[in-house]
């Protein structure tokens, strides 16, 4: 083995340009297939970060007005739902996993030892957390026995903290807000969004009786655990009729309650990334073959320059097989120092463009994982192989009466 | 060691065959020194290559020491060439971007001998061939009878039983021309098997047996008696000869 690479280091040696030449194709057909992979990784990057905000598989139901005429009722008829409507999903409708409720305080000013700010106030339901995928910083979230008991607590968001609370700890304290007093239990961040951190949450039951509407809900949200994209569309149907029925509206009235379902949005960004996949790997198996074609029309004039020597190898004691191997062999090690040169060079571009480039939404940690190192070691040493085959065969066919005849 | 009967080789050359061997019988006992005479194109090369199974004749049988040698694998055929046959040729045939130590040490690269040995041997049979000191040369370093002087220690690394030669000194002088028939002189009296093609009437009258081909025919086939230094004429049979 180690004859044979110091036979092929020989003849490679030899052939310096020709060498050269088949390095750079190959190097440059894997440099352009690995940055495209990274590129396309940070896109995807990109677009689930994007995604971070919420829960991927939920489904927000809002309210609104009926836009069909129904059962002797009139079109333009206002929906507003009720706990009556939690009860319902929570009990009649499949997959539903985490379910919260939502309650907007219209007014939105939030006051602190003097100082005075306008946030959203919602009241929810604990699940909330995991819907809007809330990080608890410090304290705790809202629990069912704030609910049970209508605790005056609220959670706050970063940004409410940095606006009301200049030096003290949040924790403990009571703010102002709608008219009455509540001590904040929580303090959370969102990957998602900062506007996200503007945010007050406090128990459900207690702002429905803050504000006089013990029944009232303004919208609707849960997610459907692991269930698939299908399962989750019936879920959704589910919770139209559900509604549609206790409403009394149409069930192909859409916009008398506005159904959004994320795996809808999230659907569709998986299709677009099946088709980047698609044209990245087109893109790089059509470099990858040019690599190849370019690497075994090298090894086939390299036979050909060599025909006597493979003569004279023969006529000494070569077998067929001996040659074979040794222009395969010769092919895989050229593709493979020249895949890793081109690896090594995309890896470097990428780091770089990690490093110069801030921070975006459209192009995330762009990167590259140990399977596509992985991959490409398998691909230049099969392509190496298959590059090399054909001249390789017609190599060991030379007959050797015909190589050595002086020419 | 070797017989050959029968053997035939023709050519298509556009409208008509060309007939390089016809219907060859011949005999070569161990130990034998053979020139092959000819003018051009009467089948030299290829009488020579057939009996160092580079090229397979149309008909005819060859059993090689004991071994049937027709139909016998491309990789078969490779093996007994590294084992029983060493080769000479006129233009050298050496690869050019090795040294002549390389060179030599080639066959035995085809045997997996590990390389220290064989370059320890590739030495030693340069040496033989006084080139020890230019083991590391590349052959466009060395002039025409050196080159042939490192074949020749190649053909021989492997000890062969049979070494051809196809006019190993039709690219030289007369004085490196002595120096070349020397060596097969040599290994001939510690008896290897000897061919050698050439149309150099001195240098086969060197050989204890010349045969002499025509338009793919033997048309003589003399034996020099060494012990009574007489020549017997095998003209009027050469197929029967033994
Ligand atoms: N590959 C080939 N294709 C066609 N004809 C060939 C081939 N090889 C040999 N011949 C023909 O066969 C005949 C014998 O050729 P060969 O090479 O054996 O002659 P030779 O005696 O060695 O001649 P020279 O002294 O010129 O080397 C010639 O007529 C030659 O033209
Ligand atoms: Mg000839």
């Amino acid at each position: 083995m180690i004859d044979q690479l110091a036979e092929i280091g020989d003849s490679l040696r030899t052939h310096k340009t020709r060498t050269a030449l088949a390095i750079l194709t190959v190097a440059w057909g894997i440099f352009m297939l690995v940055l495209l992979l990274g590129a396309g990784r940070g896109i995807q990057n990109g677009v689930e970060l994007q995604f971070k905000d919420d829960a991927v598989n939920s489904i927000r139901i809002y309210q609104g007005k009926t836009t069909i005429a129904h059962n002797g009722l009139a079109r333009g008829r206002s929906i507003q739902y009720s706990n009556a409507d939690y009860d319902q999903v929570q009990a009649k409708v499949p997959h539903v996993d985490k379910l919260t409720a939502r309650y907007y305080v219209g007014d939105n000013r939030v006051s602190y030892g003097g100082q005075q700010a306008a946030f959203d106030i919602r009241g929810v339901h604990p699940d909330h957390l995991y819907l809007e995928k809330t990080i608890i910083t410090a304290g705790r979230y809202i629990n069912e026995l704030d609910l049970i008991e209508r605790r005056k607590v609220c959670v706050i968001g970063l940004q409410v903290v940095d606006r009301l609370f200049a030096e003290v700890s949040p924790l403990g304290k009571l703010i102002e807000l709608g008219g009455t007093v509540c001590q904040v239990i929580g303090v959370f961040t969102d990957e998602g969004s900062r506007s996200e951190e503007e945010t007050v949450y406090m128990p459900v039951s207690t702002t429905q009786l803050m504000f006089a509407e013990p029944q009232r809900l303004h919208m609707l949200m849960y997610t459907v655990g692991d269930a698939s994209y299908q399962q989750s569309k019936d879920s959704e149907q589910q919770v139209r009729s559900l509604l549609a029925e206790t409403h009394n509206f149409a069930v192909e009235d859409k916009r008398a309650a506005r159904i959004y379902n994320n795996l809808d949005e999230y659907k569709k960004i998986t299709d677009l990334f099946f088709w980047v996949r698609v044209f990245v790997a087109v893109v790089g198996v059509g470099t990858v073959l040019t690599g190849i074609l370019a690497v075994s029309n090298i090894m086939v004039i390299s036979v050909n320059e060599r025909r006597r020597e493979i003569g004279i190898r023969k006529a000494i004691g070569a077998t067929p097989g001996s040659i074979t191997r040794l222009i395969v062999l010769e092919s895989v090690i050229l593709t493979t120092i020249a895949g890793y040169i081109g690896l090594l060079a995309s890896l470097g571009l990428l780091e770089l463009l990690k490093a110069t480039v801030p921070e975006n939404e459209y192009m995330y940690q762009p990167d590259v994982n140990t399977f596509v190192v992985v991959s490409v070691t398998v691909l230049v040493i099969a392509s190496g192989t298959l590059a090399g085959y054909l001249p390789a065969r017609r190599a060991a066919r030379i007959n050797p009466v015909e190589a050595l005849q002086p020419s | 060691m070797i017989d050959l009967s029968g053997i035939s080789k023709s050519y298509q050359m556009g409208q008509h065959r060309v007939h390089a061997l016809r219907e060859i019988n011949l005999q070569i006992q161990p130990g034998e020194f053979v020139a092959i005479q000819g003018s051009s194109g009467s089948g030299k090369s290829t009488l020579l290559n057939v009996l160092g199974i580079l090229d397979t004749p149309d008909t005819g049988s060859y059993t090689l020491d004991g071994h049937a040698i027709e139909n016998l694998s491309t990789a078969d055929a490779a093996r007994y060439r590294n084992r029983f046959i060493g080769f000479v040729f006129q233009s050298f045939n050496l690869i050019h971007h090795k040294s002549a130590l390389d060179n030599v040490a080639l066959p035995l690269y085809y045997q997996r001998v590990a390389r220290k040995q064989r370059n320890l041997k590739a030495l030693e049979y340069l040496e033989h061939v006084g080139l020890k000191d230019r083991a590391d040369h590349k052959p466009s370093e060395l002039s025409g009878g050196q080159s042939q002087r490192v074949a020749i220690a190649r053909a021989l690394i492997t000890q062969p039983a049979l070494l051809l030669a196809d006019e190993p000194t039709g690219a030289l002088d007369t004085s490196t021309s002595e120096q070349i028939m020397n060596l097969f002189h040599e290994v001939n009296a510690q008896g290897m098997t000897v061919v050698l093609v050439t149309h150099e009437p001195d240098i086969a009258a060197q050989a204890h047996r010349s045969i002499v081909l025509r338009d793919g025919d033997i048309v003589s086939d003399r034996t020099r008696d060494a012990a009574r230094h007489n020549i017997s004429d095998h003209d009027s049979d050469p197929v029967n000869h033994s």
